[in-house]
């Protein structure tokens, strides 16, 4: 088993609104463990509203109002040392990102300049975070980099507007790449693109982590794409963390109704027989239902779920799961 | 009425660039199918194969450079846009809800003006019977919609109460373009699903444009595979997706990422870089990445051939 190299402990991030003189909460990640380890491929899944961009920003310790960190802690392993995140000063934290832990957010097209050629943000990128290399040492270092990763040089010479949404999102991948980061941290890095050009993603990061031997963090509701890559995943649902397993557990095996419809709501090649969604909607994180937040679509709801969030059962090393229908072993 | 809709030999070429360099694209190249009653058509491919432009033409906001389009058999000539084609019972659904809905405005206002528009009802109470049963008929309750602003709602819900607008004038066709392609993948089904119940129920035929294979083999009788401008390989869905026959359908079927980590990608793929280089190709347009290319590939254009229920668009075909 290998190393942790980011754990968070009961991590509770709110956003704390002010709306026409009433405060409102909006518990986004309500008391989430986690611990993801070095040279694994880590997913986070879930549906919109489920609060797993605000883990990300956690993650990468980019809490800013109104989001507030109301309890838990959130701690990297650098250089052999666990670091507690959330005690670190702006500038320690400014350099953790990007050589540590770096983060493609969602609709990466915002992170390339658009005034400047694909060379130029790169040139920037370098010689704001590698002292000595300016110029034309740091467009060698980024074309070697490209080149390496199986992309066109030439997409250097072009302007993001000339690139299509596919080859920009490579490109911003890439550069998060860039500075052998031992964590990359990725927002739903495919949603919205074609399907073939989604693969290329996939491919690009799984390339990545196979050369750098780091980890990636990768968010996506799509359970296709995380079948695809991730070692382990985590579904998460109203700020919380309900099953978490390998690959394998996780579809194989899956405990949790709601990991369950997860699965079973994807149409599959061979197959048209009726398929439903989960009914109902994620509830609204300003407003959870009591117990365990699933239990208004739950088909196997108890009375013990309206009133009690179930622990955490561990039904092997590698697979924990929150339901009041699971036992101990 | 064998033929709802037709479609035949549809061309739509655009001018871009400036007065010194203009480049012309062929964003739909002779394209030509039909749409049945009560069924359900799948016009699949990934951005830039024309499938929205074709949409865009049968429902009259685009001209066609030549072409002809026929709806229940009274044809009409490429160069008179047809906007009567909503009154007669063509509707369309898009692909983002909250940009179909003003967010300044309820939701109610549009179905009651389109009650009006349409002279559908007689009375208030009449107007409110009808919006009620075709919301009924998506999913959605009267009270849980009345009064509400797009913003209340979730992108599922709202596109469900789109369709449900697009049914207050009983259409025999609705054109969705990308109607899922903001919603969820575990979401996806209850509103495909709507497609199959609505065809099973009244009748109806639906355009289903979309890049999302795994929803068109589910929900789609047949299917059309297009690829920068053409239709390269057309017929039942159970035979188009399980047994592709064009190697650019199996390239899309292969990529589809199923939820089965047993059924990984095993095989990397290159990507074409610049989309337009592909457009101006001579001879089949795939040729540039196609695993199975022949010379005569790059310099003709392959004809349309039957192979059982079958139309593929590839040399390796031919007789």
């Amino acid at each position: 088993m290998n190393e942790t190299i980011l754990r968070t402990e009961q991590l509770k991030a709110f956003y704390v609104l002010d709306v026409f003189g009433t405060q409102k909460v909006v518990k986004a990640v309500n008391e989430v463990d986690l611990n993801i380890k070095e040279n694994e491929v880590y997913g986070i899944a879930g549906e919109s509203g489920c609060g797993k961009t605000t883990l990300l920003k956690a993650l990468v310790a980019a809490i800013e109002p109104p989001l507030r960190l109301i309890g838990g802690k959130v701690y990297y392993r650098v250089n052999g040392r666990e670091l507690d995140v959330t005690a670190l000063s702006a500038e320690d934290k400014r350099r953790l990102r990007l050589e540590y832990i770096s983060y493609v957010p969602q609709g990466s097209m915002s992170v390339l300049n658009p005034v400047l050629k694909v060379k130029g943000t790169y040139r920037d990128f370098i010689a704001s975070h590698v002292s000595g290399r300016i110029g034309e040492e740091a467009i060698e270092i980024a074309r070697e980099h490209l080149a390496g990763l199986g992309l066109p040089p030439k997409i250097l010479d072009a302007y993001p507007h000339q690139l299509s949404g596919g080859m920009r999102q490579r490109v911003t991948i890439a550069l998060a790449a860039l500075l052998k980061p031992r964590i990359i941290v990725a927002d739903e890095p495919t949603t919205a693109l074609d399907v073939v050009v989604q693969r290329g993603v996939v491919q690009l990061l799984k390339d990545i982590q196979q050369r750098l031997g780091n980890t990636i963090i990768l968010v996506t509701h799509d359970m296709g794409v995380q079948a695809n890559i991730a070692d382990r995943v985590a579904i998460m649902y109203a700020g919380k963390i309900v099953e978490e397993a390998t690959t394998e557990e996780i579809f194989g095996n899956p405990r949790h109704p709601y990991t369950r419809y997860l699965i079973d709501s994807l149409p599959r090649f061979g197959d048209k027989t009726m398929r439903e969604s989960v009914p109902g909607s994620p509830p609204s994180l300003m407003d959870l239902p009591s117990g365990c937040p699933f239990h208004p679509r739950c088909p196997y709801k108890m009375d013990v779920c309206t009133r009690q969030m179930p622990g955490f059962v561990r039904l092997s090393t590698q697979h924990t799961v929150a339901c009041w229908l699971v036992g101990e072993r | 009425m064998e033929r709802l809709v037709e479609v035949e030999h549809l061309t739509k070429i655009f001018s871009l660039g400036s007065v010194l360099s203009r480049v012309r694209i062929t964003a739909v190249d002779d394209v030509s199918f039909y749409i049945r009653p009560a069924e359900i058509f799948a016009l699949a491919g990934e951005s830039g194969c024309g499938k929205t432009t074709t949409a865009r033409m049968i429902l009259g906001f685009e001209e066609p450079t030549s072409g002809t389009i026929v709806y229940k058999g009274k044809r009409d000539e490429a160069s008179k846009p047809k906007k009567v084609w909503l009154t007669e019972g063509v509707q369309a659904i898009f692909q983002d809800p909250f940009a179909t809905f003003n967010p300044l405005r309820r939701v109610d206002r549009y179905f009651f003006e389109t009650v009006q528009n349409y002279g559908l009802a007689k009375s208030r109470e009449e107007a409110v019977r009808l919006i009620e049963e075709k919301l009924n008929a998506v999913g959605i309750s009267y009270a849980e919609f009345s009064g509400k602003y797009p913003s209340e709602f979730s992108g599922g819900q709202l596109q469900r109460v789109s369709i449900a607008r697009a049914l207050l004038t009983n259409p025999t066709l609705l054109i969705a373009d990308e109607p899922v392609s903001m919603v969820d993948a575990s979401l996806r089904m209850s509103i495909v699903n709507l497609f199959k119940k609505l065809k099973e129920e009244s009748g109806l035929s639906v355009l289903y444009i979309t890049h999302d294979l795994a929803t068109a083999y589910y929900v789609s009788d047949r299917i059309a595979i297009m690829f920068r401008g053409n239709i390269v390989e057309m017929g039942p869905v159970e035979q188009v997706l399980m047994t592709p026959k064009h190697p650019y359908t199996r390239l899309l079927r292969e990529s589809v990422p199923e939820a089965d980590p047993k059924k990984r990608w095993k095989e990397p793929i290159t990507l074409f870089e610049l989309e337009h280089e592909e457009y101006l190709r001579r001879g089949c347009r795939f040729a540039g990445r196609c695993p199975e290319v022949m010379e005569v590939c790059r310099s003709q254009i392959p004809e349309d051939i039957y192979v059982d229920d079958v139309l593929v668009k590839c040399h390796k075909y031919a007789r």
